[in-house]
Protein backbone atom coordinates (compact mmCIF):
# COMPACT_ATOMS: atom_id res chain seq x y z
CA UNK A 1 0.00 0.00 0.00
CA UNK A 2 1.35 3.27 -1.34
CA UNK A 3 1.40 6.15 1.19
CA UNK A 4 -0.48 9.24 -0.36
CA UNK A 5 0.59 12.74 -0.19
CA UNK A 6 -1.25 15.75 -1.63
CA UNK A 7 1.40 19.05 -2.13
CA UNK A 8 -1.81 21.24 -1.74
CA UNK A 9 -1.64 25.77 -1.09
CA UNK A 10 -4.88 27.35 -2.09
CA UNK A 11 -3.25 29.84 -3.53
CA UNK A 12 -1.91 29.73 -7.04
CA UNK A 13 1.76 29.92 -7.81
CA UNK A 14 3.31 29.31 -4.43
CA UNK A 15 5.90 26.42 -5.70
CA UNK A 16 3.39 23.08 -5.37
CA UNK A 17 4.73 21.82 -8.92
CA UNK A 18 8.27 22.72 -8.33
CA UNK A 19 8.09 21.29 -4.74
CA UNK A 20 6.08 17.85 -5.90
CA UNK A 21 8.92 17.25 -8.91
CA UNK A 22 11.54 18.04 -5.68
CA UNK A 23 10.00 15.83 -3.42
CA UNK A 24 9.07 12.93 -5.61
CA UNK A 25 12.52 12.72 -7.14
CA UNK A 26 14.08 13.12 -3.52
CA UNK A 27 12.06 10.08 -2.60
CA UNK A 28 12.76 7.94 -5.36
CA UNK A 29 16.55 8.75 -4.95
CA UNK A 30 16.58 7.68 -1.66
CA UNK A 31 14.93 4.37 -2.93
CA UNK A 32 11.31 4.18 -2.96
CA UNK A 33 9.23 3.34 -5.96
CA UNK A 34 7.45 7.12 -6.08
CA UNK A 35 5.17 8.02 -8.58
CA UNK A 36 3.91 11.68 -9.30
CA UNK A 37 0.68 12.98 -10.30
CA UNK A 38 -0.52 16.20 -12.06
CA UNK A 39 -3.71 16.89 -10.92
CA UNK A 40 -3.54 20.38 -12.89
CA UNK A 41 -6.24 19.34 -15.44
CA UNK A 42 -6.04 21.70 -18.59
CA UNK A 43 -2.61 23.15 -17.36
CA UNK A 44 -0.12 20.47 -17.29
CA UNK A 45 3.20 21.87 -16.01
CA UNK A 46 4.32 19.16 -13.87
CA UNK A 47 5.86 17.36 -17.10
CA UNK A 48 7.78 20.39 -17.95
CA UNK A 49 9.69 20.75 -15.03
CA UNK A 50 10.53 17.61 -15.06
CA UNK A 51 11.66 17.30 -18.57
CA UNK A 52 9.75 14.59 -19.38
CA UNK A 53 7.10 17.03 -21.83
CA UNK A 54 8.06 15.74 -24.95
CA UNK A 55 7.31 12.08 -24.36
CA UNK A 56 3.64 12.19 -22.97
CA UNK A 57 1.40 10.10 -25.13
CA UNK A 58 -1.42 9.33 -22.73
CA UNK A 59 -2.48 11.25 -19.95
CA UNK A 60 -4.76 10.73 -16.59
CA UNK A 61 -8.13 11.34 -17.95
CA UNK A 62 -7.41 9.13 -21.05
CA UNK A 63 -6.68 6.45 -18.06
CA UNK A 64 -9.92 7.56 -16.35
CA UNK A 65 -12.06 6.94 -19.56
CA UNK A 66 -10.66 3.67 -20.44
CA UNK A 67 -8.80 5.43 -23.66
CA UNK A 68 -5.00 3.62 -22.34
CA UNK A 69 -3.61 1.66 -19.67
CA UNK A 70 -2.62 2.70 -16.86
CA UNK A 71 1.07 1.63 -18.08
CA UNK A 72 0.48 2.85 -21.13
CA UNK A 73 0.02 6.56 -19.88
CA UNK A 74 2.94 6.32 -16.91
CA UNK A 75 6.30 8.05 -18.21
CA UNK A 76 9.64 6.71 -16.49
CA UNK A 77 11.86 9.84 -15.57
CA UNK A 78 15.00 9.08 -17.38
CA UNK A 79 17.11 10.71 -14.68
CA UNK A 80 16.27 8.86 -11.61
CA UNK A 81 15.20 5.41 -10.84
CA UNK A 82 12.15 4.32 -9.39
CA UNK A 83 10.27 7.70 -10.11
CA UNK A 84 7.34 8.12 -12.81
CA UNK A 85 5.07 10.10 -13.96
CA UNK A 86 1.23 10.23 -14.41
CA UNK A 87 0.78 13.21 -16.46
CA UNK A 88 -2.35 15.81 -16.74
CA UNK A 89 -4.50 15.77 -19.84
CA UNK A 90 -4.68 19.25 -21.84
CA UNK A 91 -8.06 18.95 -22.22
CA UNK A 92 -10.84 21.98 -21.00
CA UNK A 93 -13.53 19.79 -19.80
CA UNK A 94 -12.37 19.45 -16.06
CA UNK A 95 -15.49 17.43 -15.45
CA UNK A 96 -13.48 14.52 -16.81
CA UNK A 97 -11.84 13.93 -13.33
CA UNK A 98 -14.64 11.85 -11.91
CA UNK A 99 -14.27 11.07 -8.03
CA UNK A 100 -14.75 7.22 -8.82
CA UNK A 101 -12.36 7.50 -12.19
CA UNK A 102 -9.62 8.77 -9.37
CA UNK A 103 -9.86 6.55 -6.94
CA UNK A 104 -9.47 3.57 -8.93
CA UNK A 105 -6.59 4.98 -10.81
CA UNK A 106 -5.31 6.03 -7.06
CA UNK A 107 -5.88 2.12 -5.95
CA UNK A 108 -4.22 0.86 -8.89
CA UNK A 109 -0.97 2.82 -8.09
CA UNK A 110 -1.10 2.16 -4.37
CA UNK A 111 -0.66 -1.71 -5.38
CA UNK A 112 2.86 -1.17 -7.02
CA UNK A 113 4.44 2.31 -5.39
CA UNK A 114 5.60 3.35 -2.21
CA UNK A 115 4.50 6.94 -2.62
CA UNK A 116 2.18 8.81 -4.27
CA UNK A 117 2.52 12.65 -4.58
CA UNK A 118 -0.09 14.37 -6.02
CA UNK A 119 0.30 17.77 -7.36
CA UNK A 120 -2.47 19.76 -6.74
CA UNK A 121 -3.62 22.79 -8.85
CA UNK A 122 -4.57 25.87 -7.23
CA UNK A 123 -8.11 26.97 -6.14
CA UNK A 124 -10.39 24.73 -3.72
CA UNK A 125 -12.13 23.54 -6.65
CA UNK A 126 -12.98 20.45 -8.08
CA UNK A 127 -8.94 19.62 -9.68
CA UNK A 128 -7.84 20.84 -6.19
CA UNK A 129 -10.53 18.41 -3.72
CA UNK A 130 -9.99 15.87 -6.15
CA UNK A 131 -6.06 15.94 -5.44
CA UNK A 132 -6.52 15.80 -1.42
CA UNK A 133 -9.36 13.55 -1.35
CA UNK A 134 -7.61 10.40 -0.73
CA UNK A 135 -4.00 11.84 0.84
CA UNK A 136 -2.41 9.95 3.99
CA UNK A 137 -0.14 13.43 4.17
CA UNK A 138 -0.50 16.69 2.87
CA UNK A 139 2.23 19.34 2.01
CA UNK A 140 0.89 22.88 2.68
CA UNK A 141 3.18 24.81 0.56
CA UNK A 142 3.10 28.19 1.63
CA UNK A 143 4.89 31.69 0.86
CA UNK A 144 5.71 33.99 3.84
CA UNK A 145 2.95 36.29 2.56
CA UNK A 146 -0.56 37.55 3.94
CA UNK A 147 -2.85 35.90 1.03
CA UNK A 148 -0.65 32.62 1.07
CA UNK A 149 -1.21 32.34 4.63
CA UNK A 150 -4.88 32.47 4.59
CA UNK A 151 -5.12 30.08 1.79
CA UNK A 152 -3.68 27.90 3.45
CA UNK A 153 -5.33 28.32 5.96
CA UNK A 154 -8.40 27.50 4.38
CA UNK A 155 -7.01 24.29 2.99
CA UNK A 156 -6.24 23.13 6.19
CA UNK A 157 -9.95 23.68 6.84
CA UNK A 158 -11.09 22.01 3.69
CA UNK A 159 -8.79 18.97 4.59
CA UNK A 160 -10.24 18.58 7.95
CA UNK A 161 -14.26 18.59 6.66
CA UNK A 162 -13.74 17.28 2.81
CA UNK A 163 -10.79 14.38 2.87
CA UNK A 164 -11.89 11.11 2.96
CA UNK A 165 -10.29 10.45 6.31
CA UNK A 166 -12.76 13.64 7.71
CA UNK A 167 -15.81 11.72 6.07
CA UNK A 168 -14.95 8.14 6.99
CA UNK A 169 -13.46 9.79 10.75
CA UNK A 170 -10.22 7.77 10.29
CA UNK A 171 -6.93 9.02 11.50
CA UNK A 172 -6.39 12.88 10.46
CA UNK A 173 -4.40 13.13 7.67
CA UNK A 174 -0.94 13.89 8.69
CA UNK A 175 0.04 17.90 7.80
CA UNK A 176 3.28 19.28 6.88
CA UNK A 177 3.98 22.98 6.24
CA UNK A 178 6.48 23.76 3.43
CA UNK A 179 7.44 27.22 3.60
CA UNK A 180 9.00 28.45 0.35
CA UNK A 181 10.63 31.26 -1.47
CA UNK A 182 11.37 32.41 2.05
CA UNK A 183 13.78 35.61 2.08
CA UNK A 184 16.15 35.54 5.35
CA UNK A 185 17.49 39.44 4.74
CA UNK A 186 13.60 40.38 4.26
CA UNK A 187 12.69 38.89 7.63
CA UNK A 188 15.53 40.35 9.14
CA UNK A 189 14.92 43.49 7.80
CA UNK A 190 11.21 43.42 9.17
CA UNK A 191 9.41 43.21 5.53
CA UNK A 192 8.49 39.67 5.52
CA UNK A 193 6.87 36.96 7.80
CA UNK A 194 8.82 35.23 9.75
CA UNK A 195 8.64 30.96 9.62
CA UNK A 196 8.13 31.28 13.36
CA UNK A 197 5.17 33.74 12.11
CA UNK A 198 4.15 31.93 9.67
CA UNK A 199 4.13 28.41 11.78
CA UNK A 200 2.58 29.81 14.69
CA UNK A 201 -0.65 30.80 12.84
CA UNK A 202 -1.15 27.94 10.80
CA UNK A 203 0.10 25.75 14.18
CA UNK A 204 1.06 22.61 12.12
CA UNK A 205 4.16 21.36 12.09
CA UNK A 206 7.29 23.12 10.30
CA UNK A 207 8.39 20.34 7.12
CA UNK A 208 10.92 22.56 5.47
CA UNK A 209 12.43 26.21 4.92
CA UNK A 210 13.19 26.60 1.16
CA UNK A 211 14.78 29.78 0.30
CA UNK A 212 14.33 31.82 -2.29
CA UNK A 213 16.75 30.84 -5.30
CA UNK A 214 17.39 31.45 -8.73
CA UNK A 215 18.62 28.09 -9.69
CA UNK A 216 14.88 26.73 -9.29
CA UNK A 217 13.71 28.71 -12.34
CA UNK A 218 17.57 27.62 -13.91
CA UNK A 219 16.27 24.04 -12.76
CA UNK A 220 12.75 24.43 -14.58
CA UNK A 221 14.43 26.15 -17.55
CA UNK A 222 16.67 22.78 -18.43
CA UNK A 223 13.73 20.76 -17.15
CA UNK A 224 15.75 19.47 -14.16
CA UNK A 225 14.04 19.33 -10.49
CA UNK A 226 16.40 21.53 -8.80
CA UNK A 227 17.08 19.05 -5.73
CA UNK A 228 19.76 17.47 -8.35
CA UNK A 229 21.30 20.74 -8.66
CA UNK A 230 23.08 19.94 -5.15
CA UNK A 231 24.95 22.57 -4.59
CA UNK A 232 22.08 25.23 -4.77
CA UNK A 233 20.78 26.33 -1.67
CA UNK A 234 16.84 25.58 -2.55
CA UNK A 235 17.94 21.82 -4.07
CA UNK A 236 19.51 21.12 -0.45
CA UNK A 237 16.59 22.24 1.56
CA UNK A 238 14.06 20.57 -0.59
CA UNK A 239 16.71 17.16 0.14
CA UNK A 240 16.48 17.85 3.83
CA UNK A 241 12.75 17.93 3.67
CA UNK A 242 12.92 14.79 1.91
CA UNK A 243 15.14 13.22 4.91
CA UNK A 244 12.20 15.06 7.48
CA UNK A 245 9.40 13.40 5.56
CA UNK A 246 11.06 9.87 6.07
CA UNK A 247 11.06 10.87 9.93
CA UNK A 248 14.97 11.45 10.07
CA UNK A 249 16.03 14.29 12.42
CA UNK A 250 17.13 17.30 10.43
CA UNK A 251 18.15 20.64 11.78
CA UNK A 252 16.98 23.53 9.79
CA UNK A 253 19.21 25.33 6.94
CA UNK A 254 18.68 28.70 5.25
CA UNK A 255 17.04 30.41 8.39
CA UNK A 256 19.62 33.32 8.90
CA UNK A 257 21.51 35.76 6.16
CA UNK A 258 25.32 35.44 6.34
CA UNK A 259 26.61 37.56 9.20
CA UNK A 260 27.45 41.01 8.29
CA UNK A 261 30.35 43.11 9.69
CA UNK A 262 29.11 45.70 12.45
CA UNK A 263 29.56 48.68 9.86
CA UNK A 264 27.44 46.72 7.38
CA UNK A 265 24.77 46.62 10.05
CA UNK A 266 24.89 49.94 11.74
CA UNK A 267 24.88 51.66 8.08
CA UNK A 268 24.13 48.81 5.53
CA UNK A 269 21.27 46.34 4.94
CA UNK A 270 18.39 49.01 4.43
CA UNK A 271 17.86 49.79 1.44
CA UNK B 1 23.53 60.74 17.74
CA UNK B 2 25.35 58.17 19.83
CA UNK B 3 26.43 54.55 18.79
CA UNK B 4 23.36 53.56 21.18
CA UNK B 5 20.97 55.51 20.06
CA UNK B 6 21.69 54.44 15.94
CA UNK B 7 20.68 51.16 17.98
CA UNK B 8 17.38 52.16 19.71
CA UNK B 9 15.98 53.98 16.60
CA UNK B 10 16.05 50.84 14.47
CA UNK B 11 14.74 48.88 17.17
CA UNK B 12 12.00 51.25 17.30
CA UNK B 13 11.56 51.21 13.38
CA UNK B 14 11.30 47.40 13.77
CA UNK B 15 7.85 47.51 15.88
CA UNK B 16 6.74 48.78 13.50
CA UNK B 17 7.92 47.00 10.34
CA UNK B 18 5.35 45.68 8.19
CA UNK B 19 5.79 42.23 8.48
CA UNK B 20 4.71 42.89 11.98
CA UNK B 21 1.73 44.39 10.72
CA UNK B 22 1.26 41.32 8.33
CA UNK B 23 1.24 38.92 11.33
CA UNK B 24 -1.50 40.82 13.12
CA UNK B 25 -4.10 41.21 10.28
CA UNK B 26 -3.51 37.42 9.61
CA UNK B 27 -3.88 36.73 13.50
CA UNK B 28 -6.93 38.21 13.24
CA UNK B 29 -8.53 36.93 10.12
CA UNK B 30 -7.54 33.39 10.54
CA UNK B 31 -9.31 33.09 13.63
CA UNK B 32 -12.69 35.11 12.16
CA UNK B 33 -12.25 32.73 9.38
CA UNK B 34 -11.96 29.52 11.82
CA UNK B 35 -14.77 30.33 13.64
CA UNK B 36 -17.07 30.85 11.11
CA UNK B 37 -15.74 27.81 8.75
CA UNK B 38 -18.60 25.36 9.53
CA UNK B 39 -21.40 27.46 9.95
CA UNK B 40 -24.06 27.03 7.57
CA UNK B 41 -25.18 28.80 4.54
CA UNK B 42 -28.70 29.83 5.78
CA UNK B 43 -27.68 31.72 9.04
CA UNK B 44 -27.36 35.12 7.68
CA UNK B 45 -31.02 35.27 6.03
CA UNK B 46 -32.20 33.50 9.50
CA UNK B 47 -30.93 36.63 11.50
CA UNK B 48 -32.74 38.69 8.82
CA UNK B 49 -36.04 36.86 9.60
CA UNK B 50 -35.75 36.88 13.15
CA UNK B 51 -34.61 40.21 13.14
CA UNK B 52 -37.68 41.28 11.68
CA UNK B 53 -39.94 39.03 14.25
CA UNK B 54 -38.42 40.72 17.02
CA UNK B 55 -39.13 44.36 15.67
CA UNK B 56 -42.55 43.46 15.48
CA UNK B 57 -42.27 43.96 19.33
CA UNK B 58 -39.62 46.01 20.49
CA UNK B 59 -37.15 48.05 18.08
CA UNK B 60 -33.76 47.06 18.20
CA UNK B 61 -31.26 47.11 14.81
CA UNK B 62 -28.86 44.34 13.82
CA UNK B 63 -25.73 45.21 15.84
CA UNK B 64 -28.27 43.89 19.07
CA UNK B 65 -29.04 40.68 17.82
CA UNK B 66 -25.95 38.29 17.04
CA UNK B 67 -25.74 34.45 16.08
CA UNK B 68 -23.13 32.14 16.41
CA UNK B 69 -22.84 28.88 15.45
CA UNK B 70 -20.46 26.44 16.82
CA UNK B 71 -19.93 22.58 16.23
CA UNK B 72 -17.64 20.04 17.56
CA UNK B 73 -17.61 16.11 16.79
CA UNK B 74 -21.46 15.44 17.98
CA UNK B 75 -23.56 18.16 18.94
CA UNK B 76 -24.05 21.97 17.34
CA UNK B 77 -25.33 25.07 19.30
CA UNK B 78 -26.93 28.19 17.48
CA UNK B 79 -26.85 30.75 20.41
CA UNK B 80 -29.45 33.81 19.55
CA UNK B 81 -28.32 36.70 21.53
CA UNK B 82 -30.72 39.87 21.23
CA UNK B 83 -29.74 42.66 23.57
CA UNK B 84 -33.06 44.59 24.47
CA UNK B 85 -32.50 48.22 24.53
CA UNK B 86 -32.96 49.89 28.18
CA UNK B 87 -35.94 50.93 29.86
CA UNK B 88 -38.43 48.81 27.13
CA UNK B 89 -41.23 47.42 28.78
CA UNK B 90 -41.84 43.65 27.83
CA UNK B 91 -45.34 43.13 26.46
CA UNK B 92 -45.49 47.10 24.75
CA UNK B 93 -45.15 46.74 21.21
N1 LIG C 1 12.28 28.64 -3.90
C1 LIG C 1 12.03 29.35 -5.05
N2 LIG C 1 12.90 30.31 -5.43
C2 LIG C 1 12.67 31.01 -6.56
N3 LIG C 1 11.63 30.81 -7.38
C3 LIG C 1 10.74 29.86 -7.07
C4 LIG C 1 10.89 29.08 -5.88
N4 LIG C 1 9.85 28.20 -5.81
C5 LIG C 1 9.10 28.43 -6.90
N5 LIG C 1 9.61 29.41 -7.67
C6 LIG C 1 9.08 29.94 -8.94
O1 LIG C 1 7.74 30.31 -8.75
C7 LIG C 1 6.96 30.03 -9.89
C8 LIG C 1 5.76 29.19 -9.52
O2 LIG C 1 6.20 27.91 -9.10
P1 LIG C 1 5.30 26.61 -9.31
O3 LIG C 1 4.89 26.47 -10.73
O4 LIG C 1 6.02 25.48 -8.67
O5 LIG C 1 4.04 27.02 -8.44
P2 LIG C 1 2.62 26.29 -8.35
O6 LIG C 1 2.16 26.47 -6.95
O7 LIG C 1 2.71 24.91 -8.86
O8 LIG C 1 1.76 27.18 -9.35
P3 LIG C 1 0.24 26.84 -9.84
O9 LIG C 1 -0.65 27.23 -8.71
O10 LIG C 1 0.07 27.70 -11.05
O11 LIG C 1 0.19 25.38 -10.15
C9 LIG C 1 7.87 29.36 -10.90
O12 LIG C 1 8.30 30.31 -11.83
C10 LIG C 1 9.03 28.88 -10.04
O13 LIG C 1 10.23 28.86 -10.79
MG1 LIG D 1 1.51 23.87 -10.34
Amino acid sequence: MAKIIVVTSGKGGVGKTTTSAALSTGLAMQGYRTVVVDFDIGLRNLDLVLGCERRVVYDFINVINGEAALHQALIKDKHTDNLFILPASQTRDKDALTPEGVAEVLEALSREFDYIICDSPAGIERGALMALYHADEAIITTNPEVSSVRDSDRILGILHSKSKRAELNLEPIREHLLLTRYDPARVVRGDMLSVEDVSDILAIPLLGVIPEDPAVLKASNQGTPVIHLADSDAGSAYDDAVRRLLGQDCPMRFLNTPRKGLFQRLFGGQS
Amino acid sequence: MSLLEVFRSKQKKNEHNSAAIARERLQIIVTHERAGNNTPDYIPSMKQDILEVVRKYVSVSEEHVSITFESQKDVSILELNVTLPENCSVGAP
